[in-house]
């Protein structure tokens, strides 16, 4: 036998794996896009923040103020806190970034359903490199994100996302691009954080309630449903070290033409995120993954 | 690289917190060799082979597999051996075909040489026509079956199975020994076996290992463990008392354990075939006439309860419900 030597070796048969589960499954898909386009009809269309302000005018008795100066404060107000006057479209940006995040952490789940149910101790007597059996996951969890981050986006267009009117079609296939670099990044770094952090359990709720303990604050403690600089001084450090910040930042960066960091830096905090986590992840699962 | 043994145990010892579960146990399969391991629950018998197929590390003590190290060279040993655990491993998502090739990638061997063999192999198995089922519309018998091929896509020369025969009706049992026995004789496969069917252990094995609170406690063949009991068994049907024949019996030296067992007369003597006209002669004169006469080798159910003070036999149907159990409560946690 001729194996082994290759230490990527295997990877592509567990991916397949993983991914043949997903795409014969697809109710699967249908339930991980509900929150999304959920998140983007509440909050994004009914919770419009630009029909909040500027929704009729003002009547105070003695004083009335026309419409149109309310609008144009309102529209002032919203540009200053979130770079744009169309809420909506800055949600939908983070939406991709939320979806990503959602597959990562539920593929530390399948490594504990493949300890339980008897296939990890299968994949352990076979030569397939152990960091292949993190890896696997973590790769079709990539995948499987920026597919669903691909529907989401057309979903949003379809609901009135607007783009930056100033990219060339050419400048927004780069910028597509550019979005889905850092979505796979974001998709390593995660995975790998949640795969490690499931390596030795045996426990499905237990593995749930990392998820849930970790889930809301990432998720509010980010840049996804309204800037840092409106947050309490206590939960900007967190949204600061938060990758989802980031990618919300490349997102709207490249898509909308609002960036409040810069877009390298972005991706440069995101490269040392996703590295980081996958050697980790790599690393942990040669000395953990057997049992005792 | 092959040594002088295919499985060579180094006071391979596991502890899980206060439970010695393998207790420093030493033994050698040679290459060709059916191996068989024949302990009660909990003996350490899994244990043992999660041990020796990487799954596991020893907390003390070693093995060479293949003639490589165990705790040095997990990824050596790895690619010689071939395993059948007693859980189930297969993927319940993926079709019975589907599991097969997977694991065929994992071992890096060629899509088209892997189909021939999982076609080969589910033929083997008689799941050609379930094979592009889904696994968890699989009954119990052809999981453990696809489980079987599954553990021999990769042709591996020394082929661990634990409890490869368990729940499985008498003929897909015999099947499936059959094609072990193939293994050994067309392929040289050496095969460490655990199983709790005493007759298979007899009659497949070449050697066997009784263990026992993680201690082995005796190596040897069939028919030596065998003589260990104190040669044969011989059956007696006698016209009327029995209960006479027996003080008669009871006086004759070299014969002991002398019982009445549903009407029979039971007792063991070194050797069989030469008590016999002697046995004839005393009963005669005592003036009791011998109906019939059996003379059987000890089975292996007398050698296990000679080494661990109880029986095998009382624990199979709690354990086979036990199985069965456990394969419900798995599927039922999905
Ligand atoms: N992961 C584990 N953690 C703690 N104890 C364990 C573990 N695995 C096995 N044991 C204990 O080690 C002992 C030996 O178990 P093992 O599974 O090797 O027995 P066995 O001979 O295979 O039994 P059976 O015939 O029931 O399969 C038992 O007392 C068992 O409870
Ligand atoms: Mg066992």
């Amino acid at each position: 036998m001729t194996m082994a030597s290759n230490p990527l070796h295997g990877l592509w048969t567990l991916t397949d794996r993983e991914l043949k589960k997903w795409y014969k499954a697809p109710v699967v898909l249908i339930v991980t896009l509900i929150q999304p386009i959920v998140w983007l009809a509440f909050f994004g269309k009914s919770m419009n923040m630009a029909s909040i302000f500027t929704n009729g005018s003002v009547n105070i008795p003695g004083l009335n103020i026309p419409k149109q100066i309310i609008d144009q404060i309102a529209q002032a107000y919203l540009k200053s806190t979130f770079g744009t006057t169309d809420y909506f479209s800055f949600l939908a940006a983070s939406m991709v970034a939320q979806i990503t995040f959602f597959t990562a952490m539920n593929s530390g789940m399948s490594i504990v359903w493949d300890r339980r149910l008897g296939v990890l101790d299968k994949l352990l007597t076979t030569p397939v490199p152990r960091g292949s059996i993190i890896m696997g996951k973590v790769l079709n969890s990539v995948l499987r994100s920026l597919a669903q981050a691909t529907i989401v986006l057309i979903i949003a267009t379809l609901l009135g996302m607007k783009f930056n009117t100033s990219l060339t079609p050419l400048g927004f296939a780069l910028s597509i691009v550019g979005v889905y670099a850092a979505l796979t990044l974001l998709a390593l770094g995660f995975s790998a954080l949640y795969l490690t952090l499931a390596l030795r359990s045996t426990n499905w709720q237990s593995q749930m309630a990392i998820i849930n303990l970790l889930n809301m604050p990432l998720m509010f403690a980010s840049n996804s449903f309204y800037p840092i600089k409106m947050m309490p001084w206590w939960l900007r450090p967190i949204a600061y070290i938060n990758p989802l910040t980031y990618v919300n930042d490349v997102t709207r960066g490249l898509l909308l033409g609002i960036s409040t960091f810069s877009v390298p830096m972005d991706f440069l905090y995101l490269a040392v995120f996703a590295i980081a986590f996958s050697a980790i992840g790599i690393v942990l699962s040669w000395r953990f993954l057997s049992e005792g | 690289m092959l040594g002088d043994s295919a499985i060579k145990a180094i006071n391979l010892t596991k502890r899980y917190g206060p439970i010695l579960a393998v207790d420093h146990i030493n033994f050698e399969v040679k290459y060709g060799e059916v191996f068989g391991f024949l302990g009660p629950n909990g003996a350490g018998k899994t244990t043992t082979i999660k041990m020796l197929t990487t799954v596991t590390r020893p907390t003390e003590g070693t093995a060479l597999v293949g003639g490589y190290d165990i705790v040095k060279q997990p990824a050596k040993v790895r690619e010689s051996i071939g395993v059948v655990p007693q859980d189930f491993t297969s993927d319940e998502d993926l079709t019975g075909w589907e599991n097969l090739m997977m694991i065929a990638g994992l071992y890096g061997i060629p899509k088209r040489e892997a189909k021939e063999r999982a076609t080969e192999l589910l033929d083997l198995v008689e799941l050609s026509h379930a094979a592009d089922r889904k696994v968890e519309t699989y009954s119990g018998g052809m999981r453990r079956r696809l489980e079987i091929a599954m553990g021999l896509i990769n042709r591996p020369r020394i082929l661990f199975l634990d409890e490869p025969t368990l729940g499985l009706d008498a003929q897909t049992r015999a099947a499936i020994w059959s094609y072990v026995f193939r293994l050994k004789e067309q392929l040289g496969t050496t095969i460490f076996v655990t199983t709790h069917y005493l007759e298979e252990a007899d009659q497949y094995c070449d050697r066997i290992a009784i263990i026992d609170h993680g201690k082995i406690l005796a190596i040897g063949t069939p028919r030596d463990l065998k003589k260990v009991v104190g040669g044969d068994v011989v059956i007696l049907q006698v016209a009327g008392n029995p209960e006479t024949a027996v003080k008669v019996l009871q006086n004759i030296d070299g014969l002991s354990d002398v019982r009445i067992v549903e009407g029979f007369i039971r007792f063991k003597v070194s050797d069989g075939s030469r008590a016999a006209p002697l046995i004839f002669d005393v009963l005669s004169k005592a003036g009791v006439r011998v109906t019939s006469i059996a003379i059987k080798e000890p089975s292996m159910d007398e050698v296990f309860m000679e080494y661990t003070g109880h029986s095998l036999r009382d624990e199979w149907g709690s354990r086979e419900e036990a199985m069965a159990m456990r394969r419900i409560v798995r599927t039922a946690r999905r």
